[in-house]
């Protein structure tokens, strides 16, 4: 049996959780594997906040919804940790923008990474990359998909040629990203 | 050409332009705003119309119009908005003009919800219009196959001249997921546009599209004239499904759209206990697919739809048990999960035997 992600990323609308998920969804595909992205639509997003799941699968994919058993979970603001921490599936992934999340997690049965996005897009200069450098986190932990193919072939495919110039901002806030967690990987 | 990742709305609405639709005429309604978003920016690229009508009722009434005339035409809309068309529906039958109606589910009855839903397959296949007739109906289980249907809604509308329903619950539309336009769909033969279209005629001839009958026998001349044989055509032909792990079943599970797509997460789970289930995932609601019903190997039909229970009438029509037949829905909105479905069928199968 493959593995199958099951990746929830959720946070307040403008930090970019839905293009987060559809880098990961377009990346998945280019390296052959079966994936879904299913956004949160509705009232709930004009509340302030927004979510989406995507599966990344060896298999054809059945249920693209998932409520519990997240393998990966991205929790870009407090209401979204708060939300999705019980969740996650034992031995799951959750990654958290500690630049504003300080609670405290009590969970023990998984493994939690912690990001301070906004200091580091601060560092970068552009808060806009906050999605990117938990990208680079996730992907660096988890290997749901290579850096290369998210920066090279997802990127463009989503955001269009005319984007290119754009890369070499987003290549390294995915690297700083990666770093950020590099010494956290049990 | 290469899978791509699209919005299932837009990949719809793609699938209309790929199938020769040149004509849309709809009006807003969520869960379905990116098939006329994307035909209104797309459509007069390549040398097709988009009208944003006044009300649904201006929609298909404009879209009896534009098939009329012999065009590739198609209107979408969700649950009420589908409601308000019935009128229209069932002028486009009685004329015999072909059109593609989408229709992506939402919580009901009225207003309802706007998450996604399966109540509107009594709406569907059955409809609000007066008069005897029948609705094809395609019940695609994923985007490719949403894709297919829609361009091969195409052809079976002018093949028959007849309107023809594509009914997705809305999270087909909302979801993303690969894609591959150059997918082969049947194409079907077409009936000459002179002979019937209006504008279309050959020079000395005048063709003629009716919303009335004169009198009571010619209602019933033109009912079993113009019906009966392209109704039995379509029963004959037209039916659909897709089987998974049914060879050596005892149970099967039963749904359609989203929801076969939950419930053969479930299938998986049970096999993993050792329990001998597989699904039947019916891809018409109209015509029914009636051949998978009969397999004597099957002690329990399992339902599952987002709804209170509408697809699991023609399952019981079909096996001719309704003492075999178990129902497990969610609605409103709501999406069932895989865990809901095996602790159903657990319960089901735990009675049976």
């Amino acid at each position: 049996m493959g593995k199958t992600y099951k990746i929830s990323c959720a946070g307040f609308g403008g930090q970019g959780v839905m293009s987060m998920g559809q880098l990961l969804t377009y990346a998945g595909m280019e390296e052959g594997k079966e994936v879904t992205w299913v956004p949160s639509y509705g009232p709930e997003m004009r509340g302030g906040t927004a979510n989406c799941s995507v599966t990344v699968s060896d298999e054809p994919i059945g249920s693209p919804v998932f409520d519990n058993g997240i393998t990966t979970c991205i929790a870009m603001n407090v209401p979204s940790y708060r939300k999705y921490v019980d969740k996650v599936a034992p031995g799951g992934d959750l990654f958290i923008n500690s630049s504003i999340i300080h609670d405290e997690v009590t969970r023990t049965d998984i493994n939690v990474y912690k990001v301070p996005v906004n200091d580091i897009a601060d560092e970068l200069g552009n808060q806009k990359l906050v999605n990117i450098i938990m990208l680079g986190a996730v992907v660096e932990v988890t290997k749901i998909v290579s850096p290369e193919t998210i920066l090279h072939k997802a990127f463009l495919k989503l955001f269009g040629a005319g984007k290119a110039k754009l890369i070499p901002a987003n290549e390294k806030a995915l690297a700083r990203g990666a770093e950020a967690v590099k010494d956290q990987i049990k | 050409m290469a899978r791509v990742i699209m919005k299932g709305n837009e990949a719809i609405a793609k699938a209309a332009i790929v199938g020769g639709c040149r004509y849309f005429m709809g009006y807003p309604i969520t869960p379905q705003n990116e098939i006329p978003e994307y035909l209104s920016r797309e459509l007069p690229k390549v040398g097709g119309t988009f009208i944003q009508a006044e009300s649904e009722v201006a929609a298909i009434n404009m879209v009896y119009g534009a098939g009329a005339s012999g065009a590739r035409v198609m209107t979408s809309s969700s649950s009420p908005g589908i409601a308000l068309k019935q009128e229209g529906i069932g002028y486009l039958v009685h004329g015999e003009v072909p059109a593609v109606i989408v229709s992506m589910m939402r919580g009901g009855p009225a207003l309802g919800t706007i998450q996604p839903a399966q109540s509107d397959y009594f709406q569907a296949k059955y409809g609000g219009s007066n008069g005897d007739k029948h609705l094809p109906v395609l019940i695609p289980g994923n985007i490719q196959e949403a894709v297919d249907a829609v361009k091969y809604a195409f052809e079976m509308a002018d093949h028959y001249r007849h309107p023809v329903i594509v009914c997705c619950d809305g999270l087909i539309g909302q979801m993303m997921e690969p894609v591959d336009f150059d997918h082969p769909v049947e194409i079907k033969s077409k009936q000459d546009p002179t002979e019937w279209a209006l504008g279309c005629s050959k020079p000395g001839t005048r063709n003629f599209i009716y919303g009335i009958s004169d009198d009571a026998p010619d209602c019933e001349r033109r009912n079993i004239k113009n019906f009966e044989g392209k109704y039995a055509e379509m029963a004959a032909t037209e039916a659909r499904w897709e089987e998974y792990m049914i060879d050596d079943a005892e149970y099967a599970m039963v749904g359609y759209g989203t929801t076969a797509r939950i419930l053969r997460t479930a299938v998986q789970e049970l096999r993993k206990e050792g329990i001998k289930i597989g699904l039947i995932r019916p891809k018409t609601a109209w015509p029914f697919p009636e051949a998978p019903f009969l397999n004597p190997n099957i002690k329990k039909f399992i339902v599952g739809e987002m709804s209170m229970g509408q697809m699991v009438e023609d399952v019981k029509l079909a096996c001719g048990d309704k003492s075999k037949v178990a129902f497990y829905g969610r609605c409103g909105g709501m999406i069932p999960t895989p865990e809901e479905f095996i602790d159903y069928a657990k319960k089901v199968i735990g009675g049976a035997n």
